[in-house]
């Protein structure tokens, strides 16, 4: 689809545009008597009354009966946040560089660090306050790892928000991951496919 | 009057409640059944098998609502209102022929609480008498929309009322009575003989105004969600609300029982066959207020009048005119 003809917004015959035809509004009353009855007797309260018994007979219903049945939903779809884990290793890929927690624009990550015996940077403490979190997305794209994406969870009724978003409950449970469950998203950003993201080598 | 009579009537009163209240909360069941069906969706699907119990749930959640007067309500209208929708609807059923006379145990039994001679003019009048429940309503609610829908009402009702009379007047002219009965007994002959094939413009008429006499959606004027909230009925909760809801549907029924027997023959000649022809009219036109539902806009209100007065009454006295000559020649 060429886009030229688009680009001159001028009504002219040579670009795409052009007026819609609108009848003149009847002003007299006789106008106005003659459009009702050739609205009237044009059947166009018939065509109306037909389509829908068509569409009652047809049967075709469009319902989802949703807590029965639920709708596919798009790979990347913001809600609640997960934490991956490295696919050879079943190593979290979270570093803490703390990129997340600096550009979260509710401030609602909070995370701790801390050196451990081989003086790799290690998480403790990852939580998100999903009270403030705008699902902006901001993080998951920061994230130079791909540790930190959004799920497909939209259904986070729950008794309280913080069972959704402590580290445990977004870490991919390590048997989830070692039979293939853990999701990647497509598209934009992802990781390339057949190629998993590697522990970075302390020795650089 | 013999004891018998007062207790067959009062019988008969108490069938006629009881049944009617029953169809009109099984009418809301069809009507949003019907409405989704059309836009495919499912409707009411969890209360019940096919949700047919939804309506005893809606009935329980009515009856248990808190009853809210607001503050600065007319009180005693405020409170009257409803009762006069709901009371007036089922009091002109009093003059409606709902079945021909049948016979058990050797006792014949009139399903009509009161054949007057004056049956049509009755049932349109107080019909016409349960447009206050909107109006005083609407005026004593101290809503905004509540009163530009009792403004509406009155608007609405002193258009639709030309057309219904002076339609209904051809028909009446040719019948020579007022009574449904006879009205009925007229068309006896079967389908040749129905007034709708030689009153089809008085029909049709009749018809449109019936649409307005019940509120219904090419003229739901009167309540209209999407501008009004809901009208006369915004500031009433619970069994006042509710009322309002049963006297709107048991009209619905009510007129949709008068045109089937002015217009289409009735019960014809009072056999089974002919009464299940009658309920199956009446199921067509009440039907048909849930399809146009569906289907059709609503107009605006001084489009209404506009068609009422300067369209629809023309019609309807011309058509009075030559059925006139007709007869006169
Ligand atoms: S989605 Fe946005 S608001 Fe929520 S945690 Fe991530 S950056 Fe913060
Ligand atoms: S941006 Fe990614 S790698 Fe860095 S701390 Fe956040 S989740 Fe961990």
């Amino acid at each position: 689809m060429h886009s030229e003809p688009l680009n001159d917004r001028n009504v002219s015959e040579h670009s795409a545009y052009y007026y819609v035809d609108i009848e003149e509004y009847p002003t007299t009353g006789w106008d106005k008597f003659k459009q009702v009855v050739k609205r009237t007797f044009r059947g166009e309260l018939f065509v109306g009354l037909w389509v829908v018994m068509r569409e009652m007979i047809k049967f075709d219903i469009h319902t989802v009966k949703y807590p029965l049945e639920k709708l596919p939903i798009g790979p990347r779809y913001r809600a609640v946040h997960k934490l991956l884990r490295l696919w050879e290793s079943g190593y979290e890929r979270c570093i803490g560089c703390g990129l997340c927690e600096k550009i979260c624009i509710s401030d609602c990550i909070r995370m701790d660090t801390k050196i451990d015996e081989n003086s790799r940077k290690e998480v403790t403490e990852y939580s998100i306050n999903l009270g403030r979190c705008i699902f902006c997305g901001y993080c998951a794209e920061v994230c130079p790892e791909l540790a930190i994406v959004h799920g497909q969870r939209y259904e986070n009724g729950s008794e309280q928000r913080a069972h959704f978003v402590i580290k445990d409950d977004m870490l991919t449970p390590l048997d989830f991951l070692t039979s293939g469950q853990q999701a990647e998203y497509p598209g934009f950003g992802s990781i390339t496919p057949n190629e998993s993201v590697t522990k970075t080598p302390l020795a650089y | 009057m013999d004891m018998a009579f007062i207790i067959e009537t009062i019988v008969k009163i108490v069938v006629i409640l009881l049944v009617f209240s029953a169809l009109a909360g099984l009418g809301t069941y069809f009507e949003r059944k019907v409405l989704a069906f059309m836009q495919r969706r499912l409707g009411p699907m969890h209360v019940g098998p096919f949700g047919l119990l939804q309506v005893a749930a809606d009935g329980i959640k009515l009856f248990t609502k808190e009853d809210i007067i607001p503050q600065n309500v007319v009180k005693p209208i405020f409170k009257i209102a409803p009762v006069i929708t709901a009371a007036t609807a089922f009091m002109a059923a009093a003059a409606i022929p709902f079945w021909p006379q049948f016979t058990v145990f050797g006792y014949t039994v009139h399903p009509i609480v009161a054949d007057v001679n004056i049956g049509i003019l009755y049932v349109l009048g107080v019909m016409a008498i349960g447009l206050y429940g909107p109006l005083l309503g609407g005026m004593a609610s101290a809503n905004k929309f509540s009163l530009i829908s009792a403004a509406r009402s009155a608007a609405v009702f002193i258009s639709y009322e030309v057309i219904s009379g002076l339609s209904l007047l051809a028909p009446l002219m040719m019948v020579g009575s007022l009574s449904l009965v006879d009205i009925n007994n007229y068309q006896v002959g079967g389908i040749g003989h129905w007034i709708i094939w030689s009153q089809p413009v008085a029909f049709i008429l009749f018809w449109i105004a019936a649409f307005a006499e019940t509120g219904r959606t090419p003229f739901h004027l009167v309540a209209n969600d999407h501008e009004i909230i809901d009208g006369f009925g915004t500031e009433y909760s619970g069994m006042r609300w509710g009322l309002f809801f049963i006297g709107e549907y048991a009209n619905m029924f009510f007129i949709s029982f008068v045109i089937a027997i002015i217009f289409l023959g009735g019960f014809g000649d009072g056999t089974i066959a002919g009464a299940f022809q009658l309920l199956l009219k009446v199921a067509f036109f009440f039907f048909f207020f849930l399809w146009t539902r569906a289907a059709w806009p609503d107009v605006r209100p001084d489009q209404l009048m506009w068609l009422c007065w300067k369209v629809l009454m023309p019609i309807a006295v011309i058509n009075v005119v030559i059925t006139g000559l007709v007869m006169m020649f």
